[in-house]
């Protein structure tokens, strides 16, 4: 039975096409629909099995949620205060699951708001899909209202990007944006469409499967790097010199040190690693954004590498003698200073992004590839070694801590860890951000959610709900009170969607690390880093509707976030610490990485 | 090499022919600190490929780090550094120079021996096209300085590989 088609005339119009013989209809015998550029996206979203956008609308794309409004069966939204934090809540979604996230934004101030959130992504190698749409042709370039060249403002942080011009093109396009996030080395992908391509109508063929991946990208040599089928023969054949060149120097290794990073965990390389580490024999360092890979509860794991790095990480880069780095790019954070870094060392680099091999150090091998394709490979080709020594001396050199009454921060995050210790934790950017990477211990991936390589303050919150809107649980916010200033806007998405984020603020009355930067190389003279102006947080947070507490010691900690656990329901503490807390170890920019100015 | 230890560079860029493409890939090389010392772009055989040949300077290691950053490009399609060796370069300049009838037969001489074309004459002006190389263009315009140059306006460098080399934009694994 062919379904009977309904086609009101509207207003705008935009046709749309039996919308309400959705979902009776079974869409395999549907070959082909008209439908208006707006339907087609919403089509193309849930042919990418996208379950949730976060945007906010405007004139420009009122088209598209005009369409939303009709498909809310199949696929949710939701409204953040401002279009930043949508951006960093679908970064947020695509960070602890994988898939990729979706924002949608209007034009003009619309779009240009995603900018911070779209470079945040772009830094971390997120697979993100970011959709604006634009003034209709006819006006574009007349400096019309909310006008702004969006692809123009947005091609040095988006893999790529795009403006649709013609509605025939635009379900391609999206299948494409879609392909390019996250294939590869993921990342944002934008689509612009101006309001006169939502609104044309055109045939809609519904594709699955295979035929959602366009072909001209998915030859692209960067997207080649995860191969299946013959293409990973071929593959296989191409790297099996270099693969036997590097168990050759994994052999000859004595201090062999393994540095892993994102891209394990954007590969899904985890096991992988683990085995190459039990192999080996290695001690392992973590750089940020590697956080959880392995879990901190393994010996092996010597702690983070870099400027706040552990003593043990920094350490022992020095002193090893190959570094296997898997999936890192080697951030100037983590290196200290390049030219000293790890001196004594072979580099074995293997990453999916051959531009990050001998950016910022020189590989004596490297092997380019999905970190996963290519441990593969390598795993069966190693013996079992011994470093009994070497493991010995890299782990002996773990800082100690002295106990003290005081309440810090190290206690507040140890204390999480021991209440909840598979957590999701997001961080805002700054000394809190540094406190959980070093006290929290991550044991899976894709439990740390931090911006890395932008450093964004105020990704936290956006990110946080992201989070939680994904996995359904709660999450915890690890901020400080200059980072949460930048989005407690979203105190009302958090409170409205009733979103389980347990916000934890360390209040320490200043910008913490840019204070400790002041203390330790400005003479301490605290230029414009004081936040003695409020607000109050907990009446802030009441006039939200959120719970909150503000805790001074351990136990009145303890007891806050144990109740927000149990409530599942967003809480704000407010942990009172001293201005003067630092960060530490600490090494100054541009110095050797063992070479600590505070420890 | 110049004074700062950097040697000049010429690359091919196949891309894809559409929108925006070259402010991607000029845009890239200026975000990642590259001067353009020329450009050229235009149409290939393919009506779906255009060809960008850019001279750069850089070193070994600048530049190896550019061919991979150029192939991150989704535009991108073929990226080739060429060997001087085995390459031949032309540009074309257009030159005004000004030049009485006097002067007229001495800048016929150098014309001829540059093997470049007369355009254009009036009773004040000489405005001529030479192809070739950077050196030889640059030789002639030193020349023609003693007879006062009104306006020089040049295309970028094109480059072409010699004999059975080809640069074509059949896409391969890198």
């Amino acid at each position: 039975m062919v379904p009977r088609v309904i086609r009101p005339k509207r207003e705008d119009g935009c046709f749309f096409t039996i919308p309400v013989l959705y979902g009776l209809i079974n869409e395999k015998r549907v070959s082909s629909l008209k439908l208006c550029g707006a339907a087609i996206l919403i089509e193309c979203l849930i042919e990418q099995g996208t379950e949730t956008i976060f945007g906010f609308p405007g004139g420009a794309v009122l088209p598209i949620y005009d369409e939303l409004y009709k498909r809310s069966d199949r696929i949710g939204h939701v409204l953040t205060a401002h279009e930043q934090h949508a951006g960093h809540a679908a970064d947020g979604y695509a960070r602890v699951t994988g898939k990729t996230g979706v924002c949608l934004a209007t034009s003009g101030p619309g779009a240009t708001n995603l900018v911070t959130a779209i470079a945040t992504a772009y830094m971390d190698s997120t697979p993100t899909v970011f959709i604006t749409g634009n003034v209709p042709q006819t006006l574009m370039g007349t400096d019309s209202f909310q006008e702004a060249d969006i692809s123009g403002i947005t091609m040095p942080i988006t893999k790529h990007n795009y403006m649709v011009t013609d509605v025939t093109k635009l379900a391609d396009t999206i299948r494409e944006a879609f392909f390019i996030a996250r294939t590869g080395r993921p990342g944002p992908v934008l689509v612009d469409i101006p309001k006169d391509v939502q609104i044309a109508e055109t045939e809609y063929v519904p594709v699955t499967g295979d035929a959602l991946i366009p072909p001209l990208s998915a030859s692209h040599p960067t997207m080649q790097l995860r191969p299946v089928g013959a293409a990973l023969e071929r593959y296989k054949l191409k790297i099996e010199p270099f693969a036997a060149r590097a168990v050759e120097l994994i052999q000859q290794s004595e201090r062999p040190l393994i540095y892993y990073g994102g891209g394990v965990i954007l590969s899904g390389a985890e096991r992988q690693l683990l085995e190459l580490a039990n192999l080996v024999d290695a001690p392992v360092v973590s750089s940020l954004m590697g956080l959880g890979a392995i879990s901190e509860a393994d010996p092996r794991v010597l702690g983070m590498l870099g400027m706040h790095g552990t003593h043990a990480a920094n350490i022992a880069m020095q002193r090893c003698d190959l570094l296997i780095a898997v999936g890192v790019r080697f951030s100037d954070r983590a290196l200290g200073n390049a030219a000293t870094f790890a001196p004594n060392a072979k580099v074995l680099h293997i990453d999916i992004d051959r531009a990050e091999i001998n950016k910022n150090v020189t590989t004596t091998l490297h092997l380019t590839g999905d970190a996963r394709t290519v441990l593969d490979l390598l795993l069966p080709r190693l013996e079992q070694k011994t470093h009994a020594t070497w493991m010995r001396q890299a782990q002996s050199m773990a800082e100690e801590y002295l106990n003290n009454d005081l309440f810090e921060p190290r206690k507040i995050l140890k204390t999480m860890s021991e209440i909840a210790p598979e957590i999701t934790v997001a961080t805002d950017v700054g000394q809190h951000q540094m406190w959980t990477a070093q006290h929290f211990p991550f044991i899976r991936p894709r439990q740390l959610v931090t911006s890395g390589g932008l450093g964004t303050m105020g990704f936290g919150l956006g990110a946080a709900m992201g989070a939680a809107k994904a996995l359904g649980e709660p999450v915890v916010l690890a901020t400080g009170d200059g980072s949460f200033r930048m989005n407690l806007t979203e105190l009302s998405t958090i409170a409205y969607y009733q979103f389980p984020v347990i916000i934890v603020l360390f209040n320490n009355g200043t910008l913490g690390m840019v204070r400790q930067w002041q203390t330790l190389f400005f003479g301490k003279r605290y230029s414009q880093t004081t936040l003695d102006r409020g607000p109050d947080f907990m009446k802030l947070a009441d006039a939200y509707g959120i719970g909150h507490a503000r805790v001074n010691t351990v136990e009145g900690f303890r007891a806050a976030f144990s109740e927000a656990l149990s409530l599942r329901a967003p809480y704000l503490i407010e942990c009172m610490l001293d201005i003067d807390e630092m960060v530490a170890p600490m090494v100054a920019p541009g110095s050797p990485i063992d070479s600590f100015c505070l420890n | 090499m110049n004074k700062n230890g950097q040697n000049r560079y010429t690359v091919g860029v196949l891309v894809s022919n559409e929108p925006g493409v070259l402010s991607r890939v000029s845009g890239l090389f200026s975000r990642r600190g590259f001067n353009i010392e020329s450009l050229a772009v235009g149409p290939t055989q393919d009506q779906s490929v255009s060809r960008i040949t850019i001279v750069v300077l850089g070193n070994d290691s600048s530049i190896e780090q550019l061919v991979q950053q150029l192939y991150k490009l989704i535009v991108v399609r073929k990226v080739r550094v060429y060997d001087p060796a085995n390459t031949v370069e032309r540009q074309l300049v257009m030159i005004k120079v000004a030049a009485t009838a006097a002067e007229r037969e001495g800048l016929m001489r150098i014309v001829e021996i540059f093997k470049a074309k007369v355009v254009d004459v009036t009773r004040e002006s000489l405005s001529l096209t030479i192809t070739g190389d950077a050196d030889k263009v640059s030789a002639m315009i030193e020349l023609l300085e003693d007879y006062g140059i009104t306006e020089i306006v040049r295309t970028g460098t094109v480059a072409l590989q010699r004999g059975n080399q080809i640069m074509n934009s059949e896409l391969f694994d890198l």
